[in-house]
């Protein structure tokens, strides 16, 4: 790697209290209780690139994407974007300024525009709040620049959110989230809620877009396909751990961890070799309650002695004993 | 395909779904025709509002006012069902043709153990005394895969997870042995891994029962993988429909071939998404003439008047005028 990553990820950790009521506990006698989300993750995202998480739910990804962006402190490990440090308060001012360069979108845009106002009010609000532009011509302006950008027009500006489908609606968050120079979007599985058709209008815009402005993307999905057309690394998670980063590319290719080639496997695909298929074994467990050692041992065909004791970490790219041992033949 | 025997299990003749408002009458449902044969999967797909839903609503009769049948007739093993009163028709759903819904969790009481409600409807079905139906109860829930049904059969709903709540919600629907079952998005809610299982679950009772499947759903990778034939449906008509490989492999119609380069694939190169521009139109603003037209590439005049109707080509049939002898020059 020739210089710094933009975003730097190390030994992330969040964990929620899902204990009873103080009384229940008292009275039931009942321990308190945490639930590990994420449980020391660390990656880099280069400047310019996409890189997706991909995992089940209850993988912990979404909860990354928040702490990434800082809507969520982590409870251990850090992140930083362009050197700056997230969570260090000697910072904060430096922070501050960070601020206007990451935004973020979200799954249902349904929820994440404020009904009650003009599309136009919503996208100047960054511009306002971060003194992109001055005066009211020129921010009246810039929000019609925006809308053309994503394929809306200028005239759009002054209508509410209930008019506009799906789509479009995604289509002005992404406006909202370039409206203040942004350099790197979180972006938390921006298609789930739409159509097929229409996803595929929001994936291309999103790339068009990128290869214009120079964007920087944290992709975070379920969906393998959709993850395999966008990124250009992809972290799979499960559990609250990463399983595995590799090149987009090459984990279509050659997954390496059991539970990636388990999950590629799963994919009902529209190629329709009629491929025999490994029954898939099991469900992610409890959360609350994971499996000691490697959490997917219970699920793993190539599980063994050591798996059960000791959590391995990521060697290479890979958190898996067997791999790590040389035990699988790489397919 | 198999020859096709005498009586389909489940015959749609030109059914038409209307919601009637104050402004306008909807038209949900737009004259359409499928047949589905014994032993079936038919896979119907298209995008929110399309129709797919409606017409599995339409089939078992829950249309909820102010929607109504306005046209057309189901036939069940060449028995009309659509006119039947109330009551002889709250016999034929779930005796004859069981449901699948989206939401396993919506889909169950959860007040009542799961005991109850499989017990409750093994009985309500047939007669079966309470000993009898608790214990094919039981071996219903250890045919949809559920470990140790014997102990599990007590438990409550939210005890279960997602994708053994899915099991329950299918040994519900297979509890009096239907000819057809209405799946709606069955696995919409599931992760990849539990819906690849709950795709093999369903194939496999299909395939040893001999039940007919009505799969809704979006997904057209779940289509591919489970349905003999499949439906393309647009604005509330079928656009296409055939053997599910030629339609996958070699869409005819415009807006079938959309759809399949819209999906991104897990083979080959990740190229840029095939867009169709433009979205589904509102029932409320239907285009006259092909109501793809507005957003369709090769639309031509008669696109703009003339509704297309199911041509046959080969094994399938297309809705589209660019199939049309008549327009050979324009399609070439």
């Amino acid at each position: 790697m020739s210089e710094a990553p933009f975003v730097e990820v190390r030994d992330l950790r969040r964990v929620f209290d899902v204990s009873k009521p103080w009384l229940n506990r008292v009275l039931e006698n009942a321990p308190r209780q945490y639930l590990k989300a994420v449980d020391g993750v660390s990656f880099d995202i280069a400047r310019g690139e996409t890189f997706a998480l991909v995992g089940e739910s209850g993988s912990g990804k979404s909860t990354v994407a928040r702490m990434v962006v800082g809507l969520l402190p982590p409870s251990d490990g850090t992140v930083a974007i362009a050197g700056v440090s997230m969570n260090d308060v000697d910072v904060a001012q430096e922070r501050q300024r960070l601020r206007r360069r990451i935004q973020m979108i979200f799954q249902d845009p349904y929820a994440s525009l404020n009904p009650r106002w003009r599309v136009g009010r919503i996208i100047a609000e960054p511009i306002r709040a971060f003194q992109i532009v001055e005066g009211e011509a020129a921010i009246n302006n810039r929000v019609g620049e925006l809308l053309t950008l994503v394929g809306l027009h200028p005239d759009d500006r002054s209508k509410f959110p209930h008019e506009f489908s799906g789509g479009q609606r995604q289509r002005i968050a992404i406006a909202r989230a370039l409206a203040s120079n942004a350099e790197f979007i979180v972006c938390d599985e921006p298609t789930s809620a739409l159509d097929v058709s229409v996803q595929a209008q929001i994936l291309n815009l999103m790339r068009d877009l990128q290869e214009r402005l120079g964007l920087t993307y944290l992709f975070i999905s379920h969906n393998l396909a959709v993850v395999r057309h966008m990124a250009t690394r992809i972290g799979v998670m499960y559990l609250g751990r990463l399983v595995e980063i590799s090149d987009g590319k090459q984990l279509f290719s050659n997954p390496r961890h059991p539970y990636t080639r388990m999950l590629l496997d799963a994919v009902p695909d529209l190629a329709m070799t009629g491929k025999a298929r490994d029954g898939v074994k099991g469900e992610i467990p409890n959360p609350i309650s994971p499996p000691c050692g490697c959490t997917f041992h219970p699920r793993c065909p190539l599980v063994f002695d050591r798996c059960r004791i000791e959590t391995p970490p990521v060697i290479d790219g890979v958190a898996c004993h067997a791999v790590n041992e040389g035990r699988v033949a790489a397919a | 395909m198999t020859v096709k025997e005498a009586v389909p299990v489940l015959s749609v003749r030109d059914l038409t779904v209307e919601f009637v408002t104050r402004r306008a009458t909807l038209r949900a449902l737009d004259r359409v025709s499928f047949d589905v044969a014994r032993g079936e999967v038919l896979g119907v797909v298209g995008e929110s509002g399309a129709g797919k839903s409606v017409t599995g609503s339409a089939i078992i009769g829950l249309i909820d006012p102010p929607g109504r049948i306005a046209g057309g007739e189901v036939l069940l093993s060449g028995a009309r069902i659509d006119d039947l009163p109330q009551e002889a028709m709250r016999k034929v759903r779930g005796k004859r043709i069981g449901m699948i819904f989206q939401d396993p969790l919506t889909s169950l009481n959860p007040l009542y153990r799961i005991s109850e409600q499989l017990i409750e409807t093994i009985r309500v079905h047939t007669d079966l005394d309470a000993a009898q139906a608790r214990a094919r109860a039981i071996a219903l829930l250890d045919e949809v895969g559920i470990p140790a049904p014997e102990r599990r059969i007590d438990s409550y709903p939210h005890e279960f997870s997602g994708g053994m709540r899915q099991r329950v919600v299918i040994a519900l629907a297979l509890c009096a042995e239907p000819e057809f079952i209405i799946a709606d998005e069955p696995t919409t809610a599931l992760d990849v891994s539990v819906q690849a299982q709950i795709i093999a679950l369903i194939k496999r009772l299909c395939k040893e029962r001999g039940t007919s499947v009505m799969l809704v759903t979006h997904d057209m990778g779940v289509i591919a993988e489970t349905a003999d034939r499949v439906a393309v449906m647009y604005a509330g008509r079928i656009a296409e429909i055939g053997p599910v490989r030629e339609v996958v492999k070699q869409p005819l119609h415009p807006y079938a071939k959309g759809l399949m380069g819209a999906i991104p694939s897990l083979e080959g190169e990740a190229k840029r998404l095939v867009q169709i521009p433009g979205t589904m139109p509102r029932l409320s603003a239907i285009p006259p003439g092909c109501a793809f037209n507005p957003r369709c590439s090769q639309a031509f005049s008669r696109c703009h008047v003339e509704r297309p109707e199911l041509i046959a080509v080969g094994d399938r049939k297309v809705a589209c005028h660019l199939y049309d002898e008549s327009n050979a020059e324009i399609a070439a």
